[in-house]
């Protein structure tokens, strides 16, 4: 059942579907009919959405009903599950991600993750931006202080973080850990970013120093969140897609979504009647 | 770390690059420490089996005296005899009546640990143990030898030197495994079984018996089997108590010998290559099959527990 | 029989059997320690030993089981560290990775004897070294390997997985993640689980009795070159452990102060084995501490 609604580029791009067409220049994402299997169970059934450049695309839905997998799809995470396999197309800049002869280490450092639970490393502040740095290629110790800087301020940490780099990152809170792992993953300077829930493991205070966080970040990301949050999904992100178990249901304008969706089940969940 | 204005086709898609070249060369790395260690099992039991077949073989022994007969005389001139019975029952009798005397002192110790004082019980006998274990076995040979021996000479009879010593010895040596295992058989039991059966009145005792002790029974047979594994291999503790003869004993107070007392023994005195020296391979080649067993066995029963 | 008295007297011989263990451990420690420390002096632990006169030592005995523990170890931490890479990080489920989870159960259960019978075929006659330290460190690893495998596998699965997908997301291979990642944050208890594996390889005998042999050539300790017959650090040579020198002076039986040098031989085994424990033990709290101290 597929009922998302498009948008006219995307209409555009379907009618042309093929690896070696023009890529529509304002799509960084185009997702064509995906299927994700874990074994024999299907996880996501036959979604096709479209995500802008430089806009964040909010996926919401109730627990299990495959946002997070679909998410992780997107990078190649799923790869790590034994038995897990997707069908369909991801086309990240015009190109299909999902063939065996994409080199995915590369993909990931141009699309990022945050996960939920802040998960740095076992090292010093500096140490964790500069660890994915050197394995990049960047030797230059100079050239590392500053992209360290560079990241940190963007992530709006790098004045509380400043006087102590070289200290454990385990000795920061819950909401300064989550914003390094932002730092993070900012550093390998990607064009996409997924957060996968990134504030719900916060209190409330770091929860809203990392939306303001993400807002400013859509400046020069593009970006796709998970949330639970559905206050989050309609303060912060620009288009809202609805999952439940597996399908795409609703795929709009965020303020459309919220005010007045097209589907009954889109209502009926928005307004709490289940989830 | 500037996104390239590369095409993204050139960027994402795999190449006969170098990244490929640390992954592969770990990869190779550990590999190569998996197919080392299925070689080594291999080659164990393919050299093992093959100098233990020699004396059969080669030298023409017959592999139906060797298993069934009780005359062990291979330095006879005239009519050497290669029996190696007395050594099979010394094996097995010194395991099963070790497994009889550890399996209720290990069972009863994780019973004591898990049921009579779970809140501190474990804090003392998990370390005590911890600390049988690390003692090797020639110690324990030797605290055989010099303390058991002559209180079995002085109090029960014989020579000391007997099935019994080596059972006592065996035992206090496999405790540790049996009771490690019954301790995380019966640890691991749902709570509701506890529960249930308190709920309707039973004795402390009356639930262990009948409701826990057979719930658990796969994994705690799994705890005598894997000490009987231990026992029936080990060498140097039970030869330093178990006077090493050469026929079946006929009590529990007479000296016997096992597989591994004569191997242990015999193996630098005989010529490599003689036929003497042959059968001690062959002997080997019988504990090396009762490992298999062993483990089969094992495996047999975990797989019951699933029921 | 009242329930309520069959409870009391089966709870008595539950608190019976607990103390008969306790008792039997306090009771074999006491009698080595009590019986061996007082043999332990300085001379003893550098006097060589004697085959016939009273009054030997242990001294190249203690070296010899410190100098094969090192070389054992020396082998089988990287092996068995790879194969726990292998088996917790490259090892798909199936038949080939159930064909090495049997090769791992099957060497963890083989007899020590019989490994040294192998270690005798392969190590000693086969590649012709003879009785020899090599030979004997070889048989060890046979013996060891399961352990380490097992450990580090272990240690390298509970590390948490976020770890690892943090890694990974940001574009790092899976070899430099193991490298980088996963090995530091799982080497506390891959050391502690070496620590404690020396102190099984430090007590063995019946591997090497027909591996590294029951004699010593005579070693000259001022010779550090381990190419030379009379060096200590020659792996080509013979060499008798502590523990099995335990039992050949026991079974030999021509020294007269058989039983104070088995005293005080074991005494030192065990209390090497003790220190091995608690060496363990500690570095592991130790580290664990200024991992998480710095929180």
């Amino acid at each position: 059942m597929n009922t998302s609604t498009l948008t006219r580029a995307a209409v555009l791009d379907r009618e042309h579907a093929s690896e070696t067409s023009v890529p529509n220049k304002d799509l960084i994402l185009q997702v064509k009919d995906l299927d994700i299997y874990y074994g024999e169970k299907r996880a996501v059934n036959t979604i096709s959405m479209d995500i802008e450049k430089n806009s964040i695309t909010a996926l919401i839905g109730p627990s299990g009903c495959g946002k997070s997998t679909f998410l992780r799809s997107i990078n190649r995470m799923n790869d790590l599950i034994p038995g897990a396999r997707a069908k369909g197309e991801i086309l990240y800049e015009g190109l299909n991600i999902l063939g065996d002869n994409i080199d995915v280490v590369a993909l990931r450092k141009e699309i990022g993750m945050v996960f939920q639970k802040p998960n740095p490393f076992p090292k010093s502040i500096y140490e964790n931006i500069a660890h994915a740095l050197k394995f990049a290629g960047i030797k230059n110790k100079s050239e590392l202080e500053v992209l360290v800087e560079e990241s940190l301020t963007k992530a709006a940490l790098w004045d509380e973080v400043k006087d102590r780099l070289h200290k454990s990152a385990l000795s920061l809170s819950g909401g300064q850990q989550q914003r390094l792992c932002i730092a993070r993953t900012i550093a390998m300077k990607p064009s996409l970013m997924l957060l996968d829930e990134p504030s719900s493991a916060l209190d409330p205070i770091s929860n809203a120093k990392v939306e303001e966080l993400i807002v400013e970040l859509k400046k020069e990301y593009s970006i796709l969140i998970v949330t639970h949050n559905m206050g989050q999904a309609s303060r912060i992100s620009d288009k809202t897609a609805f999952f439940l178990s597996g399908d795409l249901i609703e795929f709009d304008a965020t303020e459309k979504i919220f005010t007045n969706p097209s589907v009954k089940k889109t209502e009926e969940y928005i307004s709490g009647r289940f989830g | 770390m500037e996104k390239s204005s590369l095409p993204v086709r050139e960027r994402l898609i795999k190449s006969n690059k170098t990244r490929l070249n640390g992954e592969v060369r770990g990869r190779v790395l550990v590999t190569l420490c998996a197919i080392i260690m299925i070689s080594a099992t291999i080659a164990i039991t393919i050299f093992l089996s093959t100098k233990g077949l020699q004396s059969f073989i080669k030298n023409g022994v017959s592999p139906i005296e060797f298993l069934t007969s009780t005359n062990w005389n291979p330095t006879d001139p005239e009519n050497p005899m290669y029996g190696a019975l007395p050594f099979i029952f010394g094996s097995f009798a010194v395991t099963m009546l070790a497994a009889l005397v550890a399996a209720p002192l290990g069972i009863g110790g994780a019973i004591f640990m898990t049921e009579i004082a779970p809140s501190w019980g474990k804090k003392i006998l998990q370390p005590v143990i911890e600390l049988l274990v690390g003692i090797p076995s020639v110690v324990y040979g030797f605290i055989g030898l010099t303390v058991l021996v002559p209180f079995i000479r002085e109090h029960v009879g014989g020579l000391g030197f007997s099935l019994l010593s080596g059972t006592i010895v065996l035992a206090i040596m496999i405790l540790p495994t049996v009771t490690t295992i019954a301790t995380d058989a019966m640890a691991t039991l749902p709570k509701s079984l506890r529960e249930g059966s308190y709920a309707l009145g039973a004795t402390r005792w009356q639930t262990i018996r009948k409701v826990l002790v057979p719930a658990a029974l796969p994994s705690l047979l799994t705890a005598v089997v894997l000490g009987m594994a231990r026992a029936f291999g080990e060498a140097l503790a039970v030869q330093m108590v178990i006077g090493n003869t050469r026929i079946i004993p006929e009590s529990i107070i007479d000296p016997a010998g096992t597989l591994t007392t004569i191997i242990t023994l015999n193996m630098g005195h005989t010529t490599y290559g003689s036929i003497e020296n042959n059968t001690l391979w062959s002997m080997g080649l019988i504990l090396l099959v009762m490992s298999f067993a062993f483990i089969l066995l094992i495996r047999y029963l975990s797989s019951r527990r699933k029921i | 029989m009242n329930s309520r008295v069959a409870d009391r007297i089966a709870t008595s011989v539950f608190v019976a059997i607990a103390i008969v263990i306790v008792s039997v451990l306090v009771g074999l420690f006491s009698y080595i320690l009590f019986n061996g420390v007082s043999h332990i002096s300085l001379d003893f632990l550098t006097n060589p030993s004697s085959n016939v006169r009273a009054g030997g030592g242990i001294r190249d005995q203690l070296f010899n089981s410190f100098y094969i523990l090192f070389i054992t170890m020396i082998i089988t931490v990287p092996l068995g560290v790879g194969g726990g890479i292998y088996m917790a990080e490259y090892a798909k489920p199936g038949r080939v990775t159930n064909t090495i989870r049997t090769c791992i159960e099957v060497l963890a259960s083989l007899p020590s004897i019989v490994i040294g019978m192998f270690g005798l075929l392969m190590f000693v006659n086969l590649t012709g070294w003879g009785y020899s330290i090599l030979g004997g460190a070889l048989a060890l690893t046979v013996f060891n390997l399961p352990v380490m495998v097992r450990v580090s596998e272990d240690a390298l699965r509970s590390v948490p997985r976020d770890q690892k997908e943090a890694s990974l997301a940001l574009g790092i291979t899976h070899w430099h993640t193991i490298k980088t990642i996963l090995l530091p944050t799982a080497f506390p208890s891959i050391l502690t689980g070496a620590i404690l594996a020396s102190g099984r390889v430090f007590g063995e005998a019946a591997a090497l009795l027909f591996t590294s042999g029951l004699s010593t050539p005579r070693l000259d300790y001022a010779n550090w070159n381990p190419f030379i017959e009379n060096s200590p650090l020659n792996i080509f040579r013979p060499a008798e452990t502590l523990a099995v020198h335990i039992w050949s002076v026991n079974t030999q039986g021509l020294v007269p102060d058989v039983e104070d040098i088995a005293n005080g031989a074991s005494a030192v085994l065990i209390l090497s084995v003790l220190i091995f424990n608690l060496g363990a033990r500690i570095i592991g709290g130790l580290i664990h501490r200024k991992f998480t101290a710095s929180k």
